[in-house]
């Protein structure tokens, strides 16, 4: 706790000097002069950012790192990546040694007001679920009176079980196990009776991990939010307008359904006018962010839209559907911002 | 010559004679003894078979999840698969010979510096052989220059990071914590202060404080702008903490020298530094080999906490492998066997050389 408070002081400090010292335009002269965007990433998040068999890092994190190299630098691989801790990623990012912070962060009000950040959007909506055996016979959270339950040390995730079952009036056995893999192992050698943490984890444990996948559900309460998205310094506001337009060209371009393979031929042929406009055939929107016109046009044709970096990742990897991060026009929640 | 008088006779007998004899010797000694060879002759029944079926019989080298599904055994095919990313890390791909000719380079100055024991021309080729090997190991790994591209050291890791972290450490440290046991033992104040201090403190915290200090503490003193490598901050992190143990290990050693040797090279007229380095130090340092060793064994395993704080050493490597795709988590066992094996490889060769040491630099006791 006092390593906390002394971490949060001394963040804090540092957050106050970076916003009175940098510029607009700064980070992103800093770039240019660079050649490549210094992304931190996590040190290992299937279909978020993990290192392939080659040793390239991949996953929808990494895509927007990527999205926003192809439009300031005109190359997706003009991105260095910087693994980071849960611990580290914060002030890895006021102290300079990052550009940008696109590591499964939760965005919340503390973060965003008290440690000099700035949330440029969200690339994945995400909760708290509960994954049970079938056998079990329950179809609905409420029911968990009583249940044993295996959960992971020192996460929210913690916090918020024990949150849920108060509110609810019910209880539970915790059984905490530090080790993702030992702590999966005990709820599938039936151990515990629940098995809790974000749903797109439970997902992918549950594919992945279970002898007979069918034999486990993921109950449909989502006991909290996780709304993640890519993070900047505060005080830079050019490039967090870029890193935020980066995000949303991707997932605009997926409402116009604008893809990488057909982006040369709406970028030719298409009349509508908003395509146009995302794809720098009227021009204004790279004036406006300090880039060229063809700033979104080399997103999608280098990185794809937001829906073909959501396949090729998260279900190619995991086998999670869209939930709640379909289009809103799908009955979910990605929602762009218009370019214009 | 009473000592012979109490040797065995020799053994006689045929081959089986002498095999009961020496079963009923040494394996059957009373009860106590035959319950402890029993047992243990069913724990070795009860672990051995089923271990060996699991890791030979029925495991598999295929590098494919489909063929690691088929088989009941290891699935040695998730380390072949990933073998590259486990051994290298994040390396560029194109790019992994050269982490290959940095680690052989930095194999034959380890294995230069270790054989002048045995061969004493080599001595006066140690400081030069890492002089010039350090940095050609430094332009392999970085490159920029010489037409090899740069390389963030964040992408290093793996094989080639554990043992640059704990050679580094070593060369560093071992100095380091000789002048701060001559500290420690210093008449004037100051520095003996200074020694002590910083002898406590740092025995006092867990390495794991002191990398996450260096790592997630220091940049926030820094001003704006100004950062420090990640990676030499860990570096400077284990030698910082390395050299704090050597320290007391070699003060044990100068305390076993007799006062008499003290008093020796002050009747020699030596100076101080002259009497260290041709009477003191020889003797002191011998003295303390294996717990020196002992150090060094438990520093080159502690560069493995460097994953709290973002780099990936050898386990961290087999960590990505493992989260490199979901398919591959469930064979979490057979990467951290393939981990751990490597690590015995390593620490036993420095047990071993350690021993081997120890025996010549005796030769001079024997009578």
């Amino acid at each position: 706790m006092k390593i906390k408070t002394i971490l949060a002081a001394g963040a804090m400090t540092v957050a106050a000097v970076a916003a009175q010292n940098a510029q607009a335009g700064a980070v992103l002269d800093g770039v240019k002069a660079k050649g490549f965007v210094q992304c931190g990433v996590n040190t290992g998040l299937p279909g978020f950012s993990a290192a392939n068999a080659e040793g390239k890092w991949e996953g929808i994190d990494v895509d927007v790192c990527r999205a926003i190299a192809a439009a300031v630098l005109g190359d997706a691989n003009s991105v260095q990546y910087t693994p980071l801790t849960a611990a580290q990623r914060f002030t890895a990012l006021q102290s300079g040694e990052i550009d940008i912070l696109s590591r499964n962060t939760t965005a919340t009000t503390t973060r965003d007001a008290k440690l000099g950040l700035t949330f440029v959007g969200i690339n994945y909506y995400d909760g708290q679920g509960f994954l049970i055996p079938k056998a079990l016979g329950v179809n609905s959270a409420t029911e968990l009176d009583g249940a044993t339950v295996c959960v992971e040390p020192g996460t929210t995730t913690e916090l918020n079980l024990a949150d849920y079952f108060r509110a609810k009036g019910m209880s539970f056995e915790p059984v905490v196990i530090e080790n993702i893999n030992e702590a999966t192992a005990a709820f599938f050698s039936g151990r515990c009776d629940v098995y809790t943490t974000d749903a797109s984890g439970l997902a992918s444990i549950r594919t992945t991990m279970a002898e007979n996948p069918d034999d486990y559900v993921i109950l449909p309460e989502i006991i909290s939010k996780e709304p993640l998205g890519p993070v900047v310094a505060q005080g830079d506001e050019q490039w967090a307008d870029i890193s935020r337009w980066a995000l949303t060209a991707m997932v605009e371009a997926e409402e116009f359904g604008v893809t990488m393979a057909n982006v040369d031929d709406m970028k030719a042929n298409s009349t509508n006018p908003g395509i146009q406009r995302l794809l720098g055939v009227s021009p204004g929107m790279g004036e406006a962010l300090g880039l060229d016109e063809e700033w979104a046009y080399r997103i999608v044709k280098n990185v794809g839209n937001y829906g073909e970096s959501y396949e090729k990742n998260v279900t190619a990897k995991l086998g999670l559907e869209r939930g709640l991060n379909a289009l809103w026009t799908d009955g979910g929640l990605q929602y762009a911002w218009p370019v214009r | 010559m009473s000592e012979n008088a109490k040797l065995p006779p020799l053994p006689t007998g045929t081959f089986s004679e002498r095999a009961v004899a020496w079963s009923k010797k040494n394996l059957f000694d009373g009860w106590f003894n035959t319950l402890l060879t029993l047992g243990a002759l069913a724990f070795i029944l009860w672990l051995v078979p089923p271990l060996f079926n699991w890791a030979v019989v029925n495991a598999t080298l295929t590098p494919t999840i489909e063929g690691c599904a088929e088989v009941t055994g290891a699935c040695w095919g998730f380390v072949n698969a990933n073998l590259r990313l486990i051994l290298f890390g994040t390396y560029p791909y194109e790019e992994q010979w050269r982490p290959v000719l940095a680690m052989i380079v930095l194999i034959a100055i380890i294995c230069g510096s270790l054989g002048a024991v045995k061969y004493p021309g080599l001595r006066k080729w140690i400081i030069p052989m890492w002089v010039v090997g350090v940095p050609v190991i430094g332009v392999l790994m970085w490159g920029g220059v010489l037409g090899l591209t740069y390389v963030q050291n964040s992408y290093w890791g793996g094989l080639p990071l554990t043992l640059i972290l704990s050679s580094i450490g070593v060369i560093f440290a071992f100095p380091l914590g000789l002048l701060l046991a001559l500290g420690r033992q210093s008449n004037m104040p100051a520095i003996k202060t200074v020694s002590v201090v910083y002898i406590e403190v740092i025995r006092g915290v867990p390495l794991i404080t002191v990398l996450f200090m260096a790592s997630v503490m220091f940049p926030l003193f820094l001003p704006t702008g100004v950062t420090i490598d990640k990676l030499l901050r860990a570096q400077i992190g284990i030698i910082l903490f390395t050299a704090a143990y050597l320290a007391e290990v070699f003060r044990g050693g100068l305390q076993a020298v007799p006062r008499g040797q003290f008093e020796a090279g002050d009747s020699l007229a030596l100076s101080y530094w002259q009497s260290m380095r041709l009477i003191i130090l020889p003797q002191a340092l011998r003295l303390v080999i294996p717990p020196t060793v002992n150090s060094f064994i438990s520093m080159f395993k502690d560069t493995t906490l460097v994953v709290i704080i973002g780099l990936f050493d050898f386990l961290g490597t087999v960590k990505l492998a493992l989260r490199s795709d979901p398919a591959w988590t469930k064979y979490y066992v057979e990467g951290y066997a393939f981990a751990a094996a490597i690590f015995f490889l390593i620490c036993f060769s420095m047990a071993k050389y350690s021993a081997y040491l120890e025996k010549e630099l005796r030769k001079g006791e024997r009578r």
